[in-house]
This record gives structure tokens, sequence and C-alpha cells, in this order.
């Protein structure tokens, strides 16, 4: 699907908020992503997951990190934009509290949580550091984490989601980060008993399911992250494997 | 006023073809590993607007394929380490077929095998439920057979023979590139009673991160496809279009002018996958632009090309 990027600019070091035309009915779910062309010549697309979707425009907050995202950061509005989706299964949420935990660059697929949210929730979410947050004024009831202490509190998300878990009556935990945050997030929802859904990342060439290189492990078997997630239920995965 | 369009008034070039006594609708088929089992880009297209359609590399037992990371970008490229993840054949031929059946487009199945009986067996399950097998001596991704098969010109054989002892449906036998002569291979499957060959699986190739100093793919190596692959595709193909066995080109391809020059080098069907990636469309495209390619070109039949190249004396 052709597109025009209407904005493209740093939110935080590193961080870009795009935001482009995306003519889609149903419309995307939080948790779903897309497949970009980030330009350049680069063989293969992007997956990036939707921050936001409102009236027929796409959202995507990115860490320009790769070589494709470093592409993208530097495309100008009013350049065309090449992007399939929305793709993958999201979240699944109904009216009951939610806990939204984030890390780092897997804030903004949270914030299209709060934003389509029916019930209360609150946000948990944890960077590496003051130059890396990003997003936080997006959630209406958050409380930032750092590693080392330079914005928020000092600490990790998976402690703090403990202390709510332990003091509030949360139905659910909805969570995207880098690995080592989502295992240690689904160890502490697993030992309250509170569902708890991750959005898992690999990478991908199709992007739809019929290459199967974004493997993940989940129930003993091989899932594809872009077409059987990238959310899945925490308790299938296998953070080991 | 001369008409400066007499491209448009010329009937439609004829698309169709023949690949080891299948017809086929057109020569654009989709590539074994990169197109699943038709469902996915089944929500892109209708199916039946490919020539065919190789289904995902199967194997006598499923199998659970390789752990990730399975894929890594290259330059107009990219490797992966699928290791033939798949439900096994009898799944295939359960849940699977029956959809790529409601489409009016041949269905070719991909087959692996540890051990020449196995190749066999499969056949002998398939039997004539599939229009062709394509029989796949040359993947890189598995620690037993695979590459193994179609490295050695006496075990290529071995296999081949013993999938035609079974087979109900004409065989087609896919080749690496991974040795030193593909001739070789390809006159010992050809004695073998192949039907047809389909070239080039992917090139083994690697990738480490200079930081970590790890390869990229949990399996070290695997196999690179893309337009990097396509010189490669079309040399071995020419190199192999001697015997006279029908063809089935694949390697890089991603525009109707490449699919061109694949059949111009003598394939007779042409594989687009790796180009889906980018495109989910591409194979579509490309079918398309052999029309109007020959159209432009004045070429009545579109299998006039197979096997049309000048090459220069030298």
């Amino acid at each position: 699907m052709l597109t025009a990027i209407l904005q493209n600019k740093a939110i935080a070091k590193d961080i870009y908020d795009l935001r482009a035309a995306m003519e889609t009915a149903p419309e995307p779910v939080p948790g779903q992503f897309v497949h970009i062309d980030c330009g350049g010549g680069l063989l293969l697309r992007r997956p990036l997951s939707l921050c936001g979707y409102d009236n027929g425009i796409a959202r995507l907050v990115y860490a320009a990190r790769g070589e494709g995202t470093r592409r993208l950061s530097r495309r100008r509005p009013g350049e065309r934009l090449d992007m399939l989706g929305p793709l993958g299964r999201g979240f699944v949420m109904d009216s009951r509290p939610a806990l939204l935990v984030g890390g780092g660059i897997g804030v903004p697929p949270l914030v299209f949580c709060a934003d389509r949210a029916e019930g209360r929730v609150h946000a948990v979410l944890g960077f590496r550091n003051a130059d890396a947050v990003c997003l936080t004024e997006a959630f209406a009831s958050a409380e930032v984490l750092t590693d080392d202490g330079s914005a928020g509190a000092k600490g990790y998300p998976h402690e703090a989601l403990r202390a709510h878990l332990q003091t509030g009556d949360w139905a659910r935990v909805l969570a995207c980060g880098p690995v080592p945050m989502l295992r240690a997030v689904a160890k502490v929802c697993a030992e309250h008993g509170v569902e708890c859904q991750v959005s898992l990342e690999e990478r991908m060439a199709c992007g739809v399911g019929a290459c199967l290189v974004c493997a993940c492990g989940v129930n003993g078997d091989y899932k594809r992250v872009c077409a059987d997630g990238p959310v899945f239920d925490a308790r299938e995965v296998e953070w080991d494997a | 006023m001369p008409n400066e369009d007499n491209g448009a008034l010329s009937p439609p070039a004829d698309l169709s073809v023949e690949l080891a006594g299948v017809r086929l609708k057109n020569p654009v088929v989709a590539v074994s590993g990169c197109f699943g089992f038709g469902r996915e880009y089944g929500e892109w297209f209708d199916l039946g607007r490919l020539g065919g359609i190789c289904a995902k590399g199967l194997t006598l037992r499923p199998r659970k394929g390789n752990p990730p990371p399975r894929a890594a970008e290259t330059p107009m490229g990219m490797l992966n380490s699928v290791g033939l993840q798949n439900p096994g054949v009898e799944v295939f031929l359960r849940d699977e077929l029956p959809f790529l059946r409601r489409f009016d487009t041949a269905v070719i199945a991909n087959i692996s095998g540890g051990d020449p009986a196995e190749y066999a067996e499969m056949a002998g399950l398939i039997g004539d439920a599939a229009d062709a097998l394509e029989v796949n001596i040359s993947c890189p991704n598995i620690k037993a057979g695979g590459l193994q098969f179609g490295a050695d010109p006496a075990l290529a054989a071995e296999v081949t023979a013993a999938v035609k002892n079974r087979a109900k449906c004409p065989a087609i036998v896919k080749l690496t590139p991974n040795v030193t002569d593909i001739a070789a291979i390809a006159r010992a499957v050809w004695d073998a009673g192949a039907d047809g060959l389909s070239l080039i699986n992917t090139l083994t190739g690697l990738r480490i991160d200079p930081v970590t100093r790890r390869p990229v793919l949990r399996m070290n190596t695997g196999g690179l496809s893309g337009p990097a692959v396509l010189p490669v595709a079309l040399r071995c193909v020419w190199q192999v279009s001697g015997l006279g066995l029908p063809i089935l080109g694949m390697g890089g391809v991603s525009t109707a002018l490449e699919a061109a020059e694949m059949m111009l080098a003598g394939a007779s069907a042409v594989g687009v996958g790796t180009a889906l990636f980018r495109d989910p469309l591409s194979a579509l495209n490309i079918v398309q632009g052999l029309a109007a390619f020959a159209a432009e070109q004045g070429i009545a039949r579109i299998r006039e090309l197979t096997g049309g190249i000048r090459p220069w004396e030298t």
C-alpha cells in the first residue's frame, strides 16, 4: 500500500514519531503492526507496531537503531511510504482493569492500548535512562522507571508490577519490551495468577505468515510472530527456548 | 496518420507453457518455502492467476524446524535457516492440498527425505494428487540428507530413481548451486529418469554480528536468496539447459524482464520467491509484465523465449 508521510520527527534520542495516512477496514487493533519499506533499496521490510490510529492516520513511534529504521528516520513529510498492514494478531482487551507494562521502544503499542481501553488502565514504563524516556504523557495514569534512576524511580518494571499485583485488583497485564523484561513480567504474573499477554519481536521476511522465518517457541512448537502473534499468552511462550 | 501504438492491435500473447508434461497457464510459479501452502498470499490475490505453486517443503514426518533467529538481511538478499518446518506429508494431503486444489493452478509438492526410501515413500503417498513432485535434494538447512544428496551425482541419481519408481506424476529434481559442477549432477538425475529440473536452491552463506562475534543465524549458516543470486541462477540454468530437460528456473527473479532472462537462459517456467516478501503482488506483476514484454517484442507465444539466449562466440 502506497501512502504519504505526514510527519516524521524526533521525540527523544533516536526515537521518531511518524504519521502516515492508512486507509484500512476494519480498523487496526492495538498490538498489530505494519510492514514498512524503509527505503534506500533494502530488500526486506521492517515491522513496526502501531502506536495509534485515528481518522485514517497511523502513528508509528520507532527507534532509529538498525539500518532500516535509520533510513526511515531520514524520510521526510510528503514522501511516499510503502507499507503493508495492519498485520498480525493484537492484544485482547475488554472492560476489566489492565496494567500496561512497557520497556523502552516497547512502549508505543501500549499507547494504542491505553487509547482503546474500555476499562481502567495504568502504565508501568521502564527506560534505560532519562534520554530514552518517551510517550509517558500519552497515558492518563502512568509511572516511569529508569535503570539508572536518571528519570522517575530507579528500578525495573517487573518490580513495580509486583507491588501493583500484590495490592490492586488487576485482571490482566499487557506487556511489550525487551525479552528479559517480558520474561520477568511473565514470571511475576504467573506468581500472582494474573493473565499476561506479551508482544514479541523477531526478524521477519514476508510479515504475512508464509515464510516461517520469524519463529518463536510457543507451547512446544514454533509459531509465527507475524501471523500467530506478535501478541501471545505469556504462559505459552518458551522463554528459554 | 500512422498508428504509433501497433502493439495494442496484436492479439495478446499466449502465456501458457509446458513444464515436464504439466501445462501451466503462464510461466510464473511460486517458489517452495516462500509461499507456505498458499493460504497467506491467497488473502492478497487469486491464486488461480499463477502458473503454478510449489508448496512448502514436506518431509515424511512433521518437522519443527530450526531455532530462531532464522533470517538475516544481506546486500540485496537474505539468509534463511528455517530448516524445513512442516506438518508432514499426510497433514499436507489431508488439510492443505484440498485448499490449493480449489484454484485453477498447477500444484507441485516439494519433498525431502532422510534417505532414498523416504523420498520414495513420500512420492507413493502423494501419488497423482499433485501435478508434479519437486524432489528437494538441495536444502542447506538440515543436518542429515538435504544438500548431501544434491552434491553427489551418485546419491542424486539414487534418490531420483527411487522417486521415479513410485511416482505417479512428473518428478522435477531441485538442484543446489553449492557444487563444483552442477551440470554433472543434472546429467546424473537425467540418467536416473528425472522428468525435469528445478534450480537454483539457495547458496549457503554466513553473517556475523561484529560486536558479539556471533553468527546472526542461530544455525550459524543459512541459504542465500533474493536479487543477489540472480546472475548465479541464470548461469546455472544456462549450464544445465543443454541436456534438454525441462527447467523450472528460479533465483532472485523480481521483475518480468528478469523472468524473461531466466527463460532465455533455458527455463520453461520461472519461480518467484523472495520477491514476494517485498511485494506480495510481485508474482502477478511479473505475469502481467511478461504479457507486456511479449506484446512489445512481437512474441506470439511466451514459450518461444525458452533457451533463446544468443551467446557470443568465445
